[in-house]
């Protein structure tokens, strides 16, 4: 198999504080998140899932186990490394928006680019596209303070997967938002994965997590059931294809 | 019931004979709830019968009689509009019935029950969203194409909802079934009820 899975997490433990005061937020999860892929977690507060999409992220750091970007090894990578990592592969999607309200919606998703050195106007123009990809191209001159919370999700979604960024991380995209909003958001969550995108998104919602490819239970920092079949199986039974 | 009031708000928008009737209810509902021939035939006899409905002339060449309302008829439909459905009449549902006796009967892996429904249940949930996706909607700028689409969604929303609802219910059987099994050795014995609680949880616990 040649299909290389955009995110993997491979055995993954995560333990907070030593000795008799540990707490195992995750133990011994792996999962994978291919391109095309759209991957829910669900589970009671506390089952780990912040905890998942955080070493996802690359903001926390595993244990033991491995955590892989676009094939890299995020345990192996300096700060430097790691935050060009950020930068340049994944973007995050909060339920409270995050969006910088000083920048406008172009602005905004362009920021990533230029902090990795893009020309302003190329930034821009990639922005747009992204923009574009998420149906809100007409706002791309607009404030988030003059934006509807299901559009400032958009934005946000365009940031996360604005230029070659591939893997979207959400964490309860939809918290915030009305039934119907938050339905359209998820749309616009599955359309970009059905261009090609990863997506891992963590709910508790049920009818949010349903939009996705796969749906994962996460109980007290363990796998306990998966629905779907991972499209990479086969690369996680061969070492050379997953790693 | 709900077949014979269907029927009296199709006719409320004009006469129709009994396929015609049959084909609008279907595809107003998404085909969600498929009607034979036969049982739209019965409820318009009884419909007849309580003068609710009549036929509006004799039978065409093909034999078919047009129905329409009565006066009765019409107030019924307005009823129903104006009332609320009766929740009271509690349909018997066999995942909670199975899951009551699972917690009484010995021998029962309820964790295991919970779980499995709960993968099932988010499977179906799955292919409803699935059906979603395929229909248009005003998020994609597509908009639903006409009434009866949006009936659909409607419908399909519906199936949503109760499919995320029973899931939600799942996951509180399984935290109230942990947090009897955390209290079970506290539990007074003697009295019938908490023994039972007793023996449940120690069910669960294996």
């Amino acid at each position: 198999m040649t299909i290389r899975p955009i995110l993997l997490l491979d055995n993954v433990s995560r333990v907070h504080g030593q000795d008799e005061t540990a707490v195992r937020a995750l133990d011994g999860v792996t999962l994978t998140v291919d391109a095309g892929e759209l991957v829910a977690v669900m589970g009671p507060s506390g089952s780990g899932k912040s905890t998942l999409l955080n070493l996802a992220g690359g903001l926390d750091q595993p244990t033991t186990g491995k955590v892989i970007v676009e094939g890299a090894d995020v345990g192996a990578m300096s700060l430097r490394d790691l935050a060009a990592l950020r930068r340049r592969s994944l973007g995050f999607v909060f339920q409270d928006f995050n969006l910088i309200p000083s920048l406008t919606a172009a602005e905004n998703v362009a920021l990533p680019l230029e902090l990795d050195g893009l020309r302003v106007s190329k930034a821009r123009r990639i922005a747009l596209d992204s923009l574009e990809a998420v149906g809100i191209a007409e706002l791309a001159d607009r404030y988030p303070e003059h934006m509807s919370g299901g559009q400032q999700q958009r934005v946000a979604i365009a940031r996360a997967l604005v230029g070659n960024r591939r893997l979207v991380l959400a964490d309860e995209p939809t918290g915030a938002l009305d039934s119907q909003t938050g339905e359209d958001v998820l749309r616009v969550l599955r359309a970009r994965c059905d261009a090609g995108a990863g997506g891992l998104l963590v709910t508790h919602e049920a009818r949010h997590a349903a939009w996705a490819d796969r749906v994962v239970f996460l109980r007290d920092g363990v796998v306990v059931d998966t629905t779907g079949t991972p499209a990479s199986a086969e690369s996680l039974l061969d070492p050379a294809g997953a790693v | 019931m709900s077949i014979r009031r269907g029927l009296l708000a199709l006719l409320a928008q004009e006469p129709m004979y009994g396929a015609q009737l049959r084909s609008e209810f279907e595809s107003r509902t998404g085909g969600t709830w498929p009607l034979n021939v036969g049982q739209v035939y019965t409820t318009l006899a009884r419909l007849e019968r309580d003068g609710l409905v009549e036929a509006a002339g004799a039978a065409d060449a093909e034999g078919r009689i047009n129905y329409r309302l009565t006066d009765l008829g019409r107030t019924e439909v307005q009823r129903w509009w104006a009332a609320p459905v009766d929740r009271g009449d509690t349909p018997r549902d066999e995942l909670v019935i199975k899951l009551a006796l699972a917690v009484t009967v010995p021998g029962v892996d309820i964790q295991r029950l919970v779980q499995t429904q709960r993968t099932a249940t988010l499977r179906h949930l799955q292919d409803l969203t699935k059906l979603k996706r395929s229909t248009p909607d005003e998020a994609d700028g597509r908009g639903p194409g006409d009434q009866n689409e949006l009936a659909w969604l409607l419908v399909l929303d519906n199936l949503v909802y109760a499919a995320e609802a029973e899931i939600r219910w799942l996951d509180h059987v399984e935290s109230r079934l942990a947090r009897s099994l955390t209290r079970a050795p506290k539990a007074r014995t003697g009295d019938t009820a908490s023994s039972q609680a007793d023996r449940s949880a120690k069910r669960v616990s294996r």
